[in-house]
């Protein structure tokens, strides 16, 4: 006979239900020999800088799967409310939930409180929710913004770490950015000199690794004013075929041609309608 | 009126099965948990489940310690008679209940989280099965 349990009401969020078999299909697929898929990363190049009225974020275009590349053109720099946004690397799907996630939580907050956001809110409801997940949650960001105090740019690790500073990267490709920023950047730029500073921050991301590539996106938020260029610039386009083995009409010389008209009479007519209700 | 039917009352409904096996027919469920053995009903199949389970708990706790030692004791027993309060206006047993009281006394009916998008108790596909449910809380089975 069936046995029946009472059930506990289930609370939402994260089931760990199928970790044990998870890890156990993981453990006896590997002595067979296959792998378990592998989550897409974005494998990236994101970069902030404070020039002197606003932020400038930049972000390659990139979205690897394990050595395939998944997306050529991803947009990785996320809305998170009209005066901050917010670049996002490490697992993709983390990255989108999780800013997704707090920009209701902003809009939510502001609404309460009737005051526009601050970019320090959003750094900490991100640098809480992080930690609480102990960085199962992977998701490496760059947090910038305008709001009533000034500019401000963020970066924030995986485990809940965050530092305040006037030039940030993250992803695979950060340590390129970072060797561009350190030579160039200064206090007080103006807003062309940082985009190409940016700009060149990310190209020398997506020259000098793997895992970043394709376009160059920036968005450049001022106090009242978002520009979101996407793509500021493409710097690898697909190259464009030379020579082509169609060949043209008329390569054929055609001999003699002879046309047999065939008599069809009209028998029946049907019209069957779809059902589009 | 029994008085286990009343201590049962104050509690949730909480699951009969402590060492039955969970799969249906009463066999363990192999798919689904794996291999039985004492190590793996015990111990959590994941770092953050524990964590995860008691998360609202936890929180309510440090904050409740937190306005203790600001504003005196009287500040978290007021607040706890409020919870409580809100925890008993629940539908039946096996219904979901919106809990909007509750939420509202935490705060957190202006946040939202991954509990709010992922598994949504109000969109399960399993139900428990109603009378055993209520029988379970009136203390009756």
């Amino acid at each position: 006979m069936a046995t029946l349990a009472v059930r506990r009401a289930p609370l939402g969020g994260f089931s760990f239900e199928n970790c044990k078999r998870n890890s156990i299909l993981e453990s006896e697929a590997s002595k067979v020999g296959f792998s378990v898929p592998t989550a897409r990363k974005t494998g990236t190049t994101i970069c902030g800088v404070v020039f002197k009225d606003g932020i400038v974020l930049g972000a390659d275009t990139r979205a690897t799967e394990g050595m395939v590349v998944a997306d050529k053109n991803c947009s990785k720099i996320h809305y998170i409310s009209p005066n901050i946004y917010c670049c996002g690397a490490g697992t993709a799907a983390d990255t989108e939930m999780t800013t997704q996630i707090i920009s209701s939580n902003l809009e939510l907050h502001a609404l309460s409180t009737g005051r526009q956001p601050r970019v320090a809110t959003a750094n900490r409801m991100l640098k809480q929710m992080l930690f609480r997940y102990q960085g199962y949650i992977g998701a490496a960001l760059v947090l910038g913004g305008v709001d009533c105090n000034g500019p401000h740019l963020y970066s924030i690790y995986p485990h809940g770490s965050t530092d305040k500073l006037p030039y940030v990267t993250m992803g695979s490709g950060s340590l390129a950015a970072m060797a561009v920023f350190e030579d160039r950047y200064k206090t007080g730029m103006e807003e062309e000199e940082a985009k190409q500073l940016v700009r060149d921050a990310i190209a020398a991301g997506i020259f000098n690794d793997l895992g970043s590539g394709s376009n160059i996106d920036l968005c450049v938020i001022t106090k009242g004013n978002v520009d979101y260029i996407r793509p500021h610039d493409e710097a690898n386009k697909k190259g464009v075929r030379t020579g082509d083995y169609r060949y043209k009409r008329g390569t054929t010389a055609v001999l003699s041609k002879v046309v047999n008209p065939l008599d069809l009479e009209l028998l029946e007519e049907t019209v069957q309608t779809m059902d589009t209700s | 009126m029994n008085t286990r039917g009343l201590r049962s009352q104050l509690k949730d409904s909480v699951p009969v099965a402590g060492l039955c096996p969970q799969g249906s027919y009463g066999i363990q469920d192999s798919l689904r948990s794996g291999f039985t053995s004492v190590k793996n009903e015990l111990l959590p199949s994941h770092p953050l489940e524990l964590s995860e389970k008691n998360f609202v708990l936890n929180q309510d706790k440090m904050n409740f310690s937190t306005l203790r030692n600001i504003q005196g004791l009287h500040a978290p027993l007021k607040l706890q008679m409020e919870y409580r309060a809100a925890r008993q206006i629940q539908r039946l047993p096996f219904l979901q209940s919106s809990n909007l009281a509750l939420d509202t006394l935490r705060g957190s009916d202006d946040t939202i989280g991954f509990e709010d998008i992922l598994s949504d108790p109000a969109q399960s596909e399993t139900m428990g099965e109603p009378h055993m449910m209520v029988e379970y809380k009136l203390g009756l089975l």
